[in-house]
């Protein structure tokens, strides 16, 4: 874990100082928070949700920004792999699992720092809840990332350097789409249906503990294991399949 | 030399093959023995598609062999590997954006057991200018040596380089070389793959020549080079016969350039004399060494008639 660790900490200098990472990850649901939210401060139940637009919001452009960061800290591994970096790192004392857990770790310590931001940008527009609310939230966040820093390990073997950005672009409008980030997803249509078959629903739906103080129901838990589950699964058979020289 | 443990490397009977979507499987590698003492520099001579890389990826545990073992000190390549005894240049890749060289540098010695200091590696492969430079911004001659930079930080026992002076100018491989000697005259074992026989003479003690997947000699530099070395005799002749020209002694196959003559000798010595006892007239008499190709075509022209059975082309 120590090594883990060491390399994170240059990872993390590193996601620091790419630009696009910043841009996706904090600045893009920043500005869409502030332009969508700021019009909206005093809707009290947006679409019938029964949750008020800032907090609404909050949650929905923190499950988009977090969702961005620890998928993209793990389909950044197809670019390392392009540069031959994943062979030469073959010859350190860094194991493979350590180098993943690396780039977990550095996905979900970006995700901190959205979480952070978009909270605060939340408090600025008025959500104010209780402090074991907002932990409890939090957590649920956490947990629900997991599928997605599963699915960017998965990501980082199958893409191509080239095909990363037009990937994880369209992957992440639609989970956001259909998880709700843009509007909430109610009622018994179709659309419904589908949606909470996502885990990034069940990110949005964090919101929803800020009001009820109760967690996800049995259903969300049930499709975040199974998400994890299928993408763990997937990411390591393709790690499998990739010893090869590139 | 000093180490504890006397065991070299060790390759034993190595076999690789790849499965190839459009036809047979390709043999690269088909029963394959060289073993290295502490402390020598070897290179691994071939042409492209000799199985070089392969055995290469073998010897440093990024390929399983189909068959065969691999020693290295003793230990496996994991083991190797885990204790920092291995560095190497591979022959594709570059180094990861976003960091300074000298953070890269930093990096990879935080990740060993009893790293070089990073300043000295700096030194050493003399990319201190370039230290604080980004690495998404190096030309390619400058990665080539941060990439080296990288392989020697771990202050490795074995240094494995494949093939790594492919993107660098003159004046950048003689800087590398003398590097690698330095390094190497600290008693450190070093496997190099080239297709040039002049960096294997020049470079190293000795010279494993491989075509096909096979090892086709394997000695002392000046052995294989005596061994592969033939000459080429080259003169303006006009109306030369070739059939005649053939049948000189020490030549072993004749062509025509235009009004020049190129011919390809065993005993390039014997071969003049007779060519200018029967065409006093020959002019621009020039006599070089054969080029390596040309040697392994001698080589290797045994090697298929023993495949006739197997006839596919080893790629890698």
């Amino acid at each position: 874990m120590n090594l883990a660790l060491t390399y994170t900490r240059y990872e993390l200098l590193r996601t620091f100082r790419n630009r696009r990472f910043f841009f996706f990850s904090i600045g893009f649901p920043l500005l869409f928070f502030f332009v969508i939210a700021g019009p909206q401060k005093d809707v009290h139940s947006l679409g019938g949700s029964g949750i008020a637009a800032p907090l609404y919001y909050m949650v929905g452009l923190t499950a988009f920004g977090t969702m961005n960061a620890v998928l993209s800290s793990g389909a950044r591994i197809a670019v390392e792999r392009g540069a031959g970096w994943n062979r030469q790192l073959r010859l350190t004392p860094l194991s493979a699992r350590a180098y993943f857990r690396s780039k977990v770790l550095t996905g979900y310590l970006m995700a901190g720092s959205t979480i952070v931001v978009i909270y605060a940008s939340g408090i600025s527009l008025g959500v104010s809840l209780p402090l074991s609310r907002w932990v409890s939230m939090t957590a649920l966040i956490l947990v629900g990332l997991i599928p997605f820093a599963a699915m960017g390990v998965l990501f980082g073997h199958i893409l191509t350097a080239d095909s990363i950005g037009p990937a994880m672009g369209g992957s992440t409008a639609l989970f956001a789409f259909l998880g709700g980030t843009w509007f909430p997803i109610t009622g018994s249509g179709v659309l419904h249906d589908i949606a909470q078959l996502l885990p990034s629903y069940w990110l949005v739906q964090a919101s929803h503990v800020s009001i009820s103080g109760h967690g996800w129901p049995a259903k969300g838990w049930i499709v975040i294991g199974a998400w994890t589950l299928v993408m763990a699964v997937l990411a390591a058979r393709a790690y499998r399949g990739d010893t090869a020289r590139v | 030399m000093a180490a504890t443990n006397s065991a070299g490397i060790e390759l034993q009977g190595l076999v690789r093959s790849f499965r190839n979507p459009h036809g047979p499987p390709v043999h690269a590698v088909r029963a394959l023995d060289i073993s290295v003492s502490r402390g020598e520099t070897v290179a691994l001579l071939g042409p492209n598609g000799a199985g070089k890389s392969t055995t290469i990826d073998m010897l440093l545990g990024l390929t399983e062999p189909d068959a065969g073992t691999v020693s290295l000190f003793g230990a496996t390549p994991a083991e190797a590997i885990r204790s920092g005894a291995i560095g190497a240049m591979l022959q594709t890749g570059s180094v990861i954006r976003d960091l300074s060289v000298r953070e890269l540098i930093d990096m990879m010695a935080s990740l060993y057991p009893s790293p070089l200091g990073v300043n000295e590696v700096l030194e050493l492969t003399r990319i201190a200018d370039i230290a604080d430079r980004r690495t998404e911004k190096l030309s390619g001659g400058q990665t080539q040596r941060v990439r080296f930079a990288v392989a020697l930080v771990s202050n490795p026992d074995l240094l494995v380089l494949d093939e790594p002076t492919v993107a660098m100018d003159v004046e950048g491989r003689r800087a590398f070389w003398t590097t690698m000697r330095e390094f190497a005259a600290e008693g450190k074992t070093v496997v190099f793959a080239t297709h040039y026989l002049e960096e294997a003479d020049a470079y190293a003690d000795r010279a494993v020549l491989m075509a096909h997947g096979r090892v086709v000699a394997d000695g002392p530099t000046t052995e294989i080079k005596a061994r592969v070395g033939g000459r080429m005799i080259r003169a303006t002749l006009p109306n030369a016969d070739l059939e005649v020209l053939r049948g000189l002694p020490g030549v072993l196959g004749v062509e025509r350039h235009g009004e020049a003559v190129v011919l390809r000798c065993s005993d390039s010595d014997s071969a003049i004399r007779a060519l200018l006892e029967r065409h006093g007239d020959a002019r621009d008499i020039e006599i070089s060494g054969a080029g390596l190709e040309e040697a392994f075509l001698q080589l290797t022209s045994a090697d298929d008639r023993d495949d006739a059975a197997a006839p596919q082309e080893a790629i890698r």
